[in-house]
């Protein structure tokens, strides 16, 4: 009896073939819907007006995009968001794409615990990270500035340091212009893994026929790099700069913990995801917020169009014509 | 490298193979010690007083503190409440992300209808959308729904996300339709098919997709920060990040706390360590 029962309920449940695949996929339309397509209008919409979130909304038409094009810290902000995108994104692809190279030769063992390790910084949490390198960064007690007073005893050290007037132990959290490249090293140390697992990736699909003609042709390393490597990873490169525009122009959580909400002296620190937070949640301006949001947008856009030209086309079908 | 194989013969050729091999291997190796460094002053100085900090940097011995750093951070923080919260959501949020992006991997992989390639793409295409669009209306949002303060808004928007639906798709891609075939003729329904055949077939790219959804729920900082606000409620990133603004905090009690946020994550990557990394190649390479 309770089997017929259970029966006739999955009957009356039992999806048609043509309608299933819509239920199926539906969870995540719905979900878009409300929390993802929704807001993006709405920002919109309170881009163009003006609001604290408790009193009266009025509509301001083009003034919240006005006062942020002419307000000093937004484009502070954004030139603190560029540079250290520059000074991260370079060397973490730099970095990535000669180590996957290397591991990827056939002479190399223990692949996979170098894969292993890289990668570990990156499944660990940015505030953790932030915390750490706070020590290691510190004036006094920092690891990094011990070891930089004891690299300084070395004469050539000592003679590169002197040329570029860097004075020990320095402030790593307390000058402008060091802050941007300590928050570049922690993404740097954070992220690197991550490129080079993709690169890794990529390498794998070139296939293994095309190193071996290239020998025969007796190429050498740096032609196989430059002739054959590079080209057929031109994607993957494009996959992976695309990834570093959007996130380290939304970067937000290292420089958040490393230098604190102000973004620390002289806002060095201060990203325009760090502005955007305070613009909105503790001035309450969702309206300027909204239209940060926004402008920030149409830089990724600009950023990845960039990229685009840059790094478009390649890859093995553009290779076999 | 195999290149130069050719002339191995000459022995002054082998000698700068070696060479370079060394050259390549110590790059490798000064990687690895670069990566391992911080962790292991984390561990060093959770153990350390603010005076052992000073005065032993380059030091590798434990010092004596753990104890009192550990009295100092549960006098600051309720870190064992915080690292509940952090498990309850980023496992509930792991299902429930398994189950829905599962479902909608199967409806993308296994079926035709109409709109399907459209469907597809516009759902790829929301990934390249900033987060930061959205985050001022979202919040609002939050406010509207009451879910101030609760858990809801960490785990509900993203259980159907659209990575989650594009891995799950290229791994069912590789199911053969047989199977599906032989279930219906046997008189199965759509969704008994689903969770009855599919979903047991699926676990790797399940595996894959748990472990990246349950990292990327427990490192989250931004969301928790604006909705978290009694300490009770706060997830380890909240109750870290708050514990850093307090002045004079002392680093070893930071470092406690640290640890205690990492460790879980540590130790499920040294078990899961090689379906993360296939995970993360697979959503790389066929995206």
């Amino acid at each position: 009896m309770k089997y017929d029962k259970n029966s006739g309920i999955t009957d009356r449940l039992r999806l048609n073939k043509k309608v299933a695949p819509y239920v199926f996929i539906s969870p995540f339309f719905i979900l878009f819907l409300i929390f993802g397509l929704f807001p993006i209008l709405y920002s919109f919409f309170l881009s163009f007006n003006s609001w604290d979130g408790i009193g009266q909304m009025s509509f301001v038409g083009l003034d919240n995009y006005a006062y942020i094009l002419t307000d000093d810290w937004f484009w502070d902000s954004v030139r603190s968001t560029i540079i250290i995108f520059v000074l991260t994104t370079i060397p973490q692809h730099l970095f990535a794409l000669t180590l996957a190279f290397i591991l990827n030769s056939t002479f190399v063992k223990f692949k996979d615990f170098f894969r292993t390790s890289y990668f570990l910084p990156y499944i660990t949490s940015a505030v953790a990270i932030a915390i750490i390198f706070d020590v290691l960064l510190g004036h006094r007690s920092g690891l990094i500035n011990a070891f930089l007073i004891w690299a300084n005893q070395l004469p050539p050290v000592e003679f590169l340091f002197q040329t570029f007037n860097f004075d020990l132990p320095a402030r790593w959290l307390g000058e402008p212009r060091l802050i941007r490249f300590s928050i570049a090293g922690l993404l740097t140390w954070r992220f690197t893994g991550w490129n080079m697992l993709i690169y890794f990736a990529g390498l794998q699909t070139i296939p293994k026929s095309l190193y071996e003609a290239a020998r025969v042709d007796g190429a050498s390393i740096r032609q196989v790099f430059t002739k054959i490597t590079l080209p057929l990873l031109k994607p993957v490169i494009f996959f992976g700069v695309t990834m570093s525009i959007i996130g380290n122009l939304q970067l937000f959580e290292e420089p958040f913990v490393l230098v604190g909400a102000d973004g620390g002296t002289g806002r060095a620190g201060m990203t325009t995801a760090m502005y955007l937070f305070r613009t909105g949640f503790h001035w309450r301006q969702f309206g300027e917020g909204s239209a940060m949001a926004y402008v920030l947008c149409i830089f990724i856009i600009i950023l990845s169009l960039v990229n685009k030209k840059l790094f478009s086309g390649g890859g093995l079908n553009e290779l076999r014509q | 490298m195999n290149y130069g194989n050719k002339l191995e013969s000459n022995t002054q050729q082998k000698a700068i193979n070696i060479i370079k091999k060394v050259i390549l291997y110590s790059f490798l190796v000064a990687g690895v010690i670069v990566t391992f460094v911080p962790f292991l002053y984390m561990f060093l100085l959770a153990t350390r007083s603010r005076a052992e900090i000073f005065s032993s940097i380059f030091s590798l011995a434990p010092g004596q503190s753990f104890m009192d750093n550990y009295q100092i951070l549960i006098s600051n923080v309720p870190i064992w409440r915080n690292l509940f919260n952090s498990i309850f959501i980023s496992t509930t949020a792991t299902i429930l992300t398994v189950f829905f992006c599962s479902l909608g991997g199967y409806g993308f992989s296994k079926y035709n209808f109409k709109f399907k390639d459209t469907l597809f793409f516009s759902m790829l295409a929301t990934m390249m959308i900033p987060g930061l669009l959205s985050i001022i209306p979202w919040f609002i949002m939050m406010n509207f729904f009451g879910w101030i303060d609760t858990f809801y808004p960490m785990i509900i928007p993203g259980i159907a996300n659209p990575f989650g639906i594009f891995l799950m798709t290229q791994f069912m891609n590789t199911i053969p339709y047989d199977v599906i075939d032989a279930a219906r003729i046997d008189g199965c329904g759509e969704f008994e098919i689903f969770l009855r055949i599919i979903l047991p077939m699926s676990k790797s790219g399940i595996g894959a997709l748990s472990v990246l959804t349950f990292l990327g729920s427990w490192n989250v900082l931004m969301q928790p920060l604006l909705i978290l606000q009694s300490r009770h409620m706060w997830t380890l990133p909240v109750a870290l990040t708050r514990l850093a603004d307090q002045a004079g905090i002392d680093h070893g009690a930071a470092m406690v706390g640290v640890i205690i946020a990492i460790a879980p994550i540590l130790i499920a990557y040294m078990i899961g360590s090689k379906s993360i990394l296939k995970g993360v190649m697979e959503g790389a390479t066929k995206g």
